[in-house]
C-alpha cells in the first residue's frame, strides 16, 4: 500500500494543485460577481430581479456534471460562431471551460447565501444609520456589508468545501485532478487502496479548510461580546452542512 | 434531422431512452431517500445519546461522508465494497459465483450515505432546537416516553427539519447524476450515449439540464407546500 | 446485537454459496463489452448493445450452442470487473499487450492492430514524430494502449485522456485537439463511413510497434478459465472457416480487419 503511494505521490500531488487551483479560482471570482448579483436581486424591479432568480433557480436545479458537459461538449458544437465572436481560445481550453462553469455554479449559491445575509442585517441599525444622516454608499460600507459577511461567513466556507467536493467530476473533461490522477492510478494497477489514500488526501484537505475557516472566523469577530455572537448564526457544525448552502 | 427528430420517440429518435433513463434516476433517488433517512436518524441518535462511543461515531461518520467528494465515495463503494464481497465469498467457497454489486445499488449505498450523513447534521440541530420543557410538561401529566416522543416531539422535529431535509433531497436528485460515471443507465448518461452517436452536445446536455431543472422547481413546490403544512400550527409576526 | 447482525449476515452469504452449484451446470456465458466503441461495440437507437464485437460474440456463442448474455461495462473498469468475475470474458476490441497479459489471458487474435493519428481535413500537421508533435495537443482515451503509447513518447506534447472514444471525436471535430491516436479500424470507418467523421482523416504511418499494439486483438479471460478459452479458440476458427467471420466484417467493414489487406 505504502508502495503504492511512493509511486503515485508526484502524481497525487499534482493532481491536488489542480483541484486546489479549480476550486479557489472559481469560488474567488464567483465572490467578486455575486456581492453586486445579491444586491440587485433584492431590488424590487422585477426586471433586475426576474433575471438573477432564474439564473440562480437554473445552477442550483442541475447537476454540475450536466453543467460541465453542457458547457464544455456544447461549446464545441459551436466553434464557428464562437470563432467568429474571438471567443473559442477560451472555450477551447478545457480548464477556462470549468473555471466557468463552476466560477456560474458557485456564484448561483453565493448569491443565495449573501441574499439571505442581506435580509439578516437588522433594520434598526440601518434606520439609525439613515437617521444620523449617513449616505447609502456608507451605509453599505460600514453597516450592512460588515455585518452580512458576519452572518454568511460559515455559509460561505460550507460552498467552498462544497464546490472543492464538487470539482472532482473535473476528470470527465480531461482535466487531471486528484480524484483524475486516482482513477488513472487505479486503471493501471485495479488496487482499490489508491481510493483509501484519495479519500485521505481530500478529508486533509477538507478538514485544514475548515480549521482555517473557523480561526479565520474567530479574529474577524474578535471584537463582538458574547451577547453579540448569540446573534450569529451557530458556528457548529451543523452550520457546515447542505443545511445553509442551499437553504 | 431537427432538433424536435432527435428527441422524438423511437428506433431514430433518443427520447424513449432519456425517458428510461429519467426513470432510472428518480428510482434511485426514490429508493435511497427512505434508507438514508433511516440511517440518518439513527445517527442523529447516536449523536445526541449519552454514550461517548456512539457521540464519537457519529461525529467520525459525518465528518467523513461531509469531508469526501461523493464521487470518490461512489468509486470506493462501488469498487471497493463489490471486491470485499467477492474475496470474502470467495474465501468461504472458492467456487463462489459472482456476486454482482451492480451500479444501482452501489449508487444507492453510496448516495444513501452521503444523504445519512447530512440528514443527521439536520435532524440534530432540529431535536436540540425542541423545547425541553414541553417534554417535560408531557411527562408530568403522565404521558409515556414514547407518547412525549410521537406527539410533542415528532412534529416538532419534522418541522424544523423540513427545510433542510427539503434541500438534501433535491442534492440527492442532482447527485444521482454521478452514477451514470459508473455505468448506470440514468438520465445524464443516456445523454452521452446519445451524443457519442449523433455528435449534438449541445441540443442533448441542455435537454437534461432542463428535465433535471423541472424535477426540482416541481420539488421545491411540494416541499414549501408541506412546510406551509407543517407550520400551519404555528402563528406569524 | 453484534452477534445477531453476523450471524445473519454468515447465513446469508451461505445461502448464496450453493447456488453456484446450480449456476455451473448450466452456464450462460456472460460477455463484457464496453458499448461506446463504434463500429465494434455501441448503443443504438433502440439503447440494444450492437456492433462487429457483439455480432461475433453472437455467432461464436451459436457455433459453441451456448447461451450468451451481454454486460456493458465502462472502459476503465472493464478488466477489473472481468477478475471480479461480473463476465466470463471480455470482447471488447482490445489490444493483446504483455501489459494485460500479466492480469488476463487472451483467445487467439480475431482483429489485426495498429494505431494511428487522425487530423481535421484542414490540419497542416505533416510530421508525427514526438518532434513534430511537441507543443502540439493529441487527445486519446484513457486507460488505453493509445494513452500508454503517447505518454511514453510523447513527453512534450500536451495529452489530454478521454472517458470514451467519441469524447476524443467529439474534441477533434469541434478542433480544441490538434490530433488524436485512436485504433487503426475504427478510425478507418470513423473518417470514410461516418457524417461527422468527415471532417477528419488519418494521418501519418500506421503505429505498429508490437510493444504498444500488442499482437492483434483478443478475447480476454480469467487466466483459469482455460476451457473456455479453448472452446472460444475453436469457434473462432470455425467461424473464419465457414465465412460466417467474412459476413459480419463485410456487413461493417471495407476491409478484411483479420488481416487488414
Amino acid at each position: 500500500m505504502l508502495e503504492l503511494l511512493i509511486t503515485y505521490a508526484p502524481k497525487f500531488f499534482d493532481g491536488a494543485l489542480m483541484t486546489l487551483k479549480l476550486t479557489f479560482i472559481s469560488v474567488s471570482i464567483a465572490a467578486l460577481l455575486s456581492l453586486p448579483l445579491a444586491i440587485l436581486r433584492r431590488s424590487k424591479n422585477s426586471a433586475l430581479q426576474l433575471p438573477i432568480r432564474l439564473f440562480v433557480s437554473f445552477f442550483r436545479g442541475t447537476p454540475l456534471l450536466a453543467q460541465l458537459f453542457l458547457v464544455y461538449y456544447g461549446s464545441g458544437q459551436f466553434r464557428l460562431e464562437l470563432t467568429d465572436l474571438g471567443l473559442w481560445w477560451f472555450f477551447r481550453d478545457p480548464l477556462y471551460c470549468a473555471l466557468f462553469t463552476f466560477t456560474l455554479n458557485s456564484t448561483a449559491y453565493q448569491i443565495e447565501i449573501l441574499r439571505g445575509a442581506l435580509q439578516a442585517v437588522s433594520s434598526g441599525e440601518i434606520e439609525a444609520a439613515v437617521a444620523i444622516g449617513m449616505t447609502r454608499r456608507l451605509i453599505y460600507q460600514k453597516i450592512i456589508l460588515p455585518h452580512a459577511y458576519r452572518i454568511a461567513f460559515p455559509a460561505l466556507g460550507n460552498e467552498v468545501i462544497l464546490m472543492l467536493k464538487g470539482g472532482a467530476i473535473a476528470s470527465v473533461i480531461t482535466l487531471m485532478d486528484l480524484m483524475g490522477r486516482t482513477r488513472q492510478a487505479f486503471s493501471q494497477t485495479f488496487d482499490i487502496s489508491v481510493y483509501f489514500w484519495a479519500a485521505l488526501f481530500y478529508l486533509l484537505i477538507t478538514s485544514a479548510f475548515v480549521v482555517a475557516w473557523r480561526l479565520l472566523e474567530r479574529r474577524l469577530t474578535r471584537h463582538i461580546d458574547y451577547h453579540g455572537v448569540n446573534n450569529l448564526p451557530s458556528t457548529s457544525s451543523a452550520t457546515m452542512t447542505g443545511l445553509n448552502n442551499a437553504s | 434531422m431537427q432538433w424536435y427528430e432527435y428527441l422524438s420517440y423511437g428506433s431514430t429518435g433518443w427520447g424513449d431512452e432519456l425517458l428510461s433513463g429519467l426513470v432510472i434516476t428518480l428510482s434511485l433517488a426514490a429508493v435511497t431517500l427512505p434508507l438514508g433517512l433511516a440511517l440518518g436518524l439513527a445517527v442523529a441518535a447516536a449523536s445526541v445519546s449519552s454514550s461517548k462511543a456512539a457521540r464519537w461515531g457519529a461525529l467520525g461518520f459525518t465528518t467523513v461522508i461531509r469531508g469526501l467528494p461523493e464521487l470518490l465515495s461512489l468509486f470506493l463503494i462501488y469498487h471497493g465494497v463489490g471486491m470485499l464481497i467477492n474475496n470474502t465469498l470467495k474465501w468461504l467457497n472458492p467456487e463462489a459465483d459472482f456476486f454482482e454489486l451492480s451500479p444501482f445499488v452501489a449508487g444507492v449505498i453510496a448516495l444513501g450515505l452521503v444523504f445519512a450523513g447530512y440528514a443527521a447534521e439536520v435532524l440534530r440541530g432540529a431535536w436540540q432546537a425542541l423545547d425541553r420543557g414541553q417534554s417535560e410538561a408531557g411527562l408530568s401529566i403522565g404521558m409515556s416516553k414514547l407518547q412525549v416522543f410521537f406527539h410533542i416531539e415528532r412534529p416538532q422535529i419534522l418541522r424544523l427539519a423540513l427545510p433542510g431535509l427539503g434541500n438534501l433531497w433535491i442534492n440527492l436528485i442532482k447527485d444521482t447524476a454521478l452514477v451514470s460515471v459508473i455505468a448506470l443507465s440514468d438520465l445524464m448518461r443516456m445523454a452521452n450515449i446519445a451524443v457519442g452517436s449523433t455528435k449534438k452536445p449541445f441540443l442533448f446536455f441542455l435537454t437534461v439540464c432542463l428535465m433535471y431543472w423541472v424535477i426540482c422547481i416541481g420539488c421545491e413546490f411540494c416541499i414549501a407546500k408541506m412546510e406551509r403544512r407543517a407550520n400551519r400550527g404555528i402563528r406569524t409576526l | 446485537m453484534n452477534k445477531h447482525i453476523s450471524a445473519l449476515a454468515l447465513s446469508l452469504l451461505l445461502s448464496v454459496i450453493p447456488f453456484s452449484g446450480v449456476n455451473a451446470a448450466e452456464k450462460t456465458i456472460r460477455i463484457g463489452t464496453e458499448g461506446a466503441y463504434p463500429p465494434f461495440n455501441f448503443f443504438n437507437a433502440d439503447g440494444k448493445l450492437a456492433g462487429f464485437d457483439v455480432e461475433l460474440a453472437q455467432a461464436l456463442c451459436d457455433k459453441m450452442q451456448t447461451k450468451c448474455t451481454f454486460v456493458a461495462q465502462d472502459w476503465d473498469g472493464i478488466i477489473p470487473a472481468l477478475l471480479a468475475g461480473k463476465y466470463d470474458v471480455i470482447v471488447a476490441s482490445m489490444f493483446i499487450t504483455e501489459k494485460r497479459k500479466l492480469k488476463v489471458d487472451f483467445s487467439d487474435p480475431y482483429q489485426k492492430s495498429a494505431m494511428t493519428f487522425v487530423i481535421g481535413k484542414d490540419s497542416t500537421l505533416t510530421d508525427f514524430s514526438p518532434e513534430g508533435m511537441d507543443g502540439k495537443i493529441i487527445g486519446a482515451q484513457g486507460s488505453t494502449t493509445q494513452g500508454d503509447f503517447l505518454n511514453a513518447l510523447y513527453p512534450n506534447s500536451d495529452i489530454r485522456l478521454y472517458p470514451t472514444q467519441d469524447a476524443v471525436n467529439l474534441d477533434l471535430i469541434s478542433g480544441r485537439i490538434d490530433a488524436q491516436v485512436g485504433d487503426m479500424i475504427p478510425m478507418l470507418d470513423w473518417t470514410k463511413k461516418s457524417t461527422d467523421g468527415n471532417c477528419c482523416t488519418l494521418a501519418g504511418e500506421p503505429i505498429t510497434d508490437p510493444k504498444y499494439v500488442g499482437d492483434g486483438v483478443g478475447m480476454a479471460l480469467r487466466q483459469e478459465d482455460d476451457e473456455l478459452r479453448l472452446k472460444l479458440n475453436e469457434a473462432l476458427a470455425a467461424v473464419i472457416a465457414d465465412g460466417t467471420y467474412k459476413k459480419i466484417n463485410d456487413k461493417f467493414f471495407s476491409v478484411n480487419i483479420l488481416t487488414l489487406q
